[in-house]
């Protein structure tokens, strides 16, 4: 509309396809710091709700939407117990480096 | 309704006592099972004349037990005359023997436990008398073999207990297996395991045979071997007897119990019940007469060293089961019947009374060590004299009738192996005075060997003596009224009502009644020069049998280690069977087996893991990317499908 193109589902997929490969790749590549990763995380969760939002106004069907705000709840409640998680491991350990996890190694 | 009490009472008492046997309290457990076995006594008594004077043989079907193809069997408990003469001695002996317990085992600490035991094992040998079908007999059969382990083994604080009691029926088991064999065949050859069905068309099957292993035996020969075989290790007999002077271990009531009328009896009512099938099997018939008369003269000969009471009479006990089957043997089964009732109140009074002698000098059992205990214990003396007097065959006591009826059938059947029966059977009769009154001798009349032993000595309370005096009058009575009152062993059969068949042409007991008068006093003359003899060796002229047994000392070695038997069993069976189990321990399972088993896998799941585990580093983000890629292949996985 703006520039001479209309933007349709096919962008918003798109769109939510990157940032999911984004959240991915911040999952994998980050070495160094936890938070990052619930970052990541959150970018996931974000772009899942933007596939929801669009198909939602693609499909005129208001429950994606709906979902939408369940998920976004969710998201705030693992993030908050996420945090504290970090907090108590980071009063145990003195750090949240990803390399020094390794406790699990077999 | 009786005959049920008469077989199910024991069942009961054994049901209420040896359930609660934790709780119950001692009396009441006495109570309880004692009553029932006289009561028991009772109802048999009433059977034995309904059935036997007033014909009522008795077959009733209770429920259906075993259906199988073509087999279908019921439980049932018949009676007829053999059964009604059995039911009568095992109820009397096992009532007698519970009174007793309960004076004998007082001060043991788990009273309930041993009189339910005792309960069991008189039902069991009931189940066996009235069944009428083989299963139902063998049953009963396994049974009686079961409580005596466990009452053999009662002392189960004591090796020996505990090894007598293995022994005992590991040499059942074996014998128990021929027994089974015999009836696998006789459902083969007949197509039933019904007494009736059985018993009333075996000259049917005169010419059957049967294929063993490739070579054809008749039928008859081998179902009648296979028994017979049975009943040698349930009756002890050559071969089979090294379980009994070591069921000795158990509490001498039990002992009495085994010997008189449950367990060893049931060999010789068996081959009595079988008598149609034995009938057409002469030649197994010989070979009866064969084990008979050796197992009479061997287990006699051995009993003529032993020092220990209980053993002699053990030997005794298996002394007089081969004078029952020389009856059987010969085709005069209701004499080894007679023989089997008489000797069932004169071996429990003499067990009754060694174990009263037992108890009056505190435990020891070495007669050696005892003597001078006539004045001390007269009613046990009393007893135990009757007790010997009936064993020798002096007359007017049981075993004069009894014994002379089978000596006199073997003489009269005049075959070969009649005669073997009479020669063994007569130097039997020497044997078994002589040791008899050696062990009177020994423990009453001698001059006391040891003083603290005799002064201590004292007499059983009543609760035992009751039973002995009991006892005394069956031992004393039992074979004149059975002789002249009941006829048992007339030429008629009219006592036995069918229930004993003797074919036409063995006529031996019709023969006996024709002897004459002086063959028919050999016995009595023998057993009375015998007893005179024993008193004048053994209290005037010492020197000489210590001159005697010092002369034959090889004899005597041979005597005191009962033949070698144990010895013998122990190095041809034992060893090598230890020695192949320790080898195929070694070798087959801890090397083969194990080694490549278990411990094989193990040590392969072992190395796997360990290149397994490299997997695990430990970083989050190896994780996070194979959950991801899991998760990526099942979803595309779901959406290709």
């Amino acid at each position: 509309m703006l520039i001479g193109f209309d933007i349709g589902l096919f962008h918003f997929l798109v769109l939510s396809a990157l940032m999911l490969v984004v959240g991915l790749c911040g999952i994998f590549m980050n070495r160094k710091n936890i938070i990052v990763i619930m970052m990541s995380i959150e970018l996931i969760l974000l772009s899942v709700n933007i596939n929801l939002v669009a198909f939602s106004a693609y499909l005129q069907d208001l429950s994606g939407q709906v979902f939408t705000i369940f998920i976004l709840t969710v998201a705030a409640a693992e993030a908050a117990v996420g945090l504290a998680i970090l907090v108590s491991y980071y009063r145990n350990k003195g750090n949240i480096k990803v390399e020094e996890m390794r406790e699990m190694q077999g | 309704m009786i005959v049920f009490g008469a077989v199910f009472l024991h069942l009961l008492a054994f049901l209420i006592v040896g359930g609660a046997y934790k709780i119950i309290p001692k009396r009441i457990a006495q109570i309880i099972t004692s009553g029932a076995a006289v009561l028991a006594v009772a109802f048999s008594v009433y059977i034995f004349f309904s059935v036997v004077f007033g014909g009522n043989v008795f077959e009733v079907s209770m429920f259906k037990w075993i259906s199988v193809g073509s087999i279908s069997i019921d439980w049932a408990v018949r009676v007829d005359s053999l059964t009604a003469v059995m039911l009568v001695v095992v109820n009397v002996v096992s009532a007698l023997v519970h009174i007793y317990s309960i004076g004998y085992m007082d001060a043991d600490r788990n009273v309930p436990k041993f009189m339910s035991f005792l309960s069991l094992f008189g039902f069991f040998m009931l189940l066996l008398v009235t069944s009428n079908n083989f299963v139902q007999l063998f049953l009963g059969w396994e049974g009686v073999g079961l409580c005596s382990y466990l009452l053999i083994g009662y002392y189960y604080t004591k090796e020996s207990a505990c090894a007598a009691a293995v022994k005992a029926f590991i040499v059942n088991r074996v014998a128990d297996v021929f027994f089974a064999i015999g009836i696998f065949a006789i459902y083969k050859t007949f197509g039933s395991l019904l007494f009736k069905d059985i018993f009333s068309d075996v000259s049917h099957y005169h010419h059957a045979t049967v294929n063993i292993l490739g070579y054809g035996f008749r039928s008859l020969d081998f179902i009648c071997l296979m028994l017979f075989i049975g009943c040698m290790g349930k009756s002890a007999q050559i071969g089979f007897h090294v379980w009994l002077p070591d069921a000795m271990e158990g509490p001498t009531p039990v002992s009495a119990l085994i010997h008189a009328a449950t367990m060893v009896t049931a060999g010789v009512f068996l081959v009595v019940r079988c008598s149609p099938l034995f009938e057409y099997a002469p030649d197994i018939l010989d070979f009866i007469v064969f084990i008979g008369g050796t197992t009479a003269f061997f287990a006699g000969t051995i009993a003529l060293v032993q020092n220990d009471i209980k053993k002699i009479v053990a030997y005794s006990t298996c002394s007089q089961l081969g004078y029952m089957f020389l009856a059987c043997g010969k085709s005069a089964d209701p004499a080894a019947i007679f023989h089997l009732v008489t000797h069932a109140y004169f071996k429990a009074l003499l067990f009754l009374g060694a174990g009263s002698v037992i108890h009056a000098v505190g435990g020891e059992q070495d007669i050696r060590k005892m003597g001078g205990l006539r004045k001390k214990i007269p009613f046990t003396h009393a007893a135990m004299l009757i007790g010997s007097l009936a064993l020798s065959g002096i007359f007017p006591l049981a075993g004069y009738f009894s014994k002379d009826v089978i000596l006199e059938s073997a003489i009269a059947k005049g075959s070969v192996m009649g005669t073997f029966g009479y020669v063994f059977g007569l130097a039997t009769v020497a044997l078994t005075v002589f040791y008899s009154f050696r062990l009177m001798i020994y423990t009453f009349y001698l001059p006391a060997k040891s003083k603290v032993l005799v002064k201590s000595a004292h007499e059983s309370p009543k609760v035992m003596l009751i039973p002995l005096a009991i006892l005394s009058i069956g031992a004393i009575f039992s074979g004149i009224v059975g002789e002249y009152l009941f006829g048992i062993v007339s030429k008629s059969l009219r006592f036995w009502n069918g229930s004993i068949f003797i074919l036409q042409k063995n006529h031996v007991l019709a023969d006996v009644h024709d002897l004459n008068w002086a063959i028919k006093l050999i016995p009595t003359i023998v057993a009375v020069a015998v007893v005179f003899a024993t008193f004048y060796g053994y209290l005037r002229r010492r020197d000489f049998i210590n001159y005697m047994s010092k002369k034959f000392d090889f004899i005597y070695a041979v005597l005191s280690h009962k033949y070698y038997c144990d010895e013998m069993f122990h190095n041809i069976f034992i060893i090598p069977f230890k020695d192949c189990c320790e080898f195929f321990a070694d070798r087959f399972e801890k090397r083969g087996i194990d080694h490549y088993g278990p411990n094989g896998l193990a040590r392969l799941m072992n190395k796997c893991s360990i290149k397994i585990k490299r997997c695990h580093t430990g970083l989050v983000y190896h994780y996070a990317v194979v959950m991801l890629m899991a998760f990526i292949l099942i979803i595309t996985w779901c959406f290709t499908i």
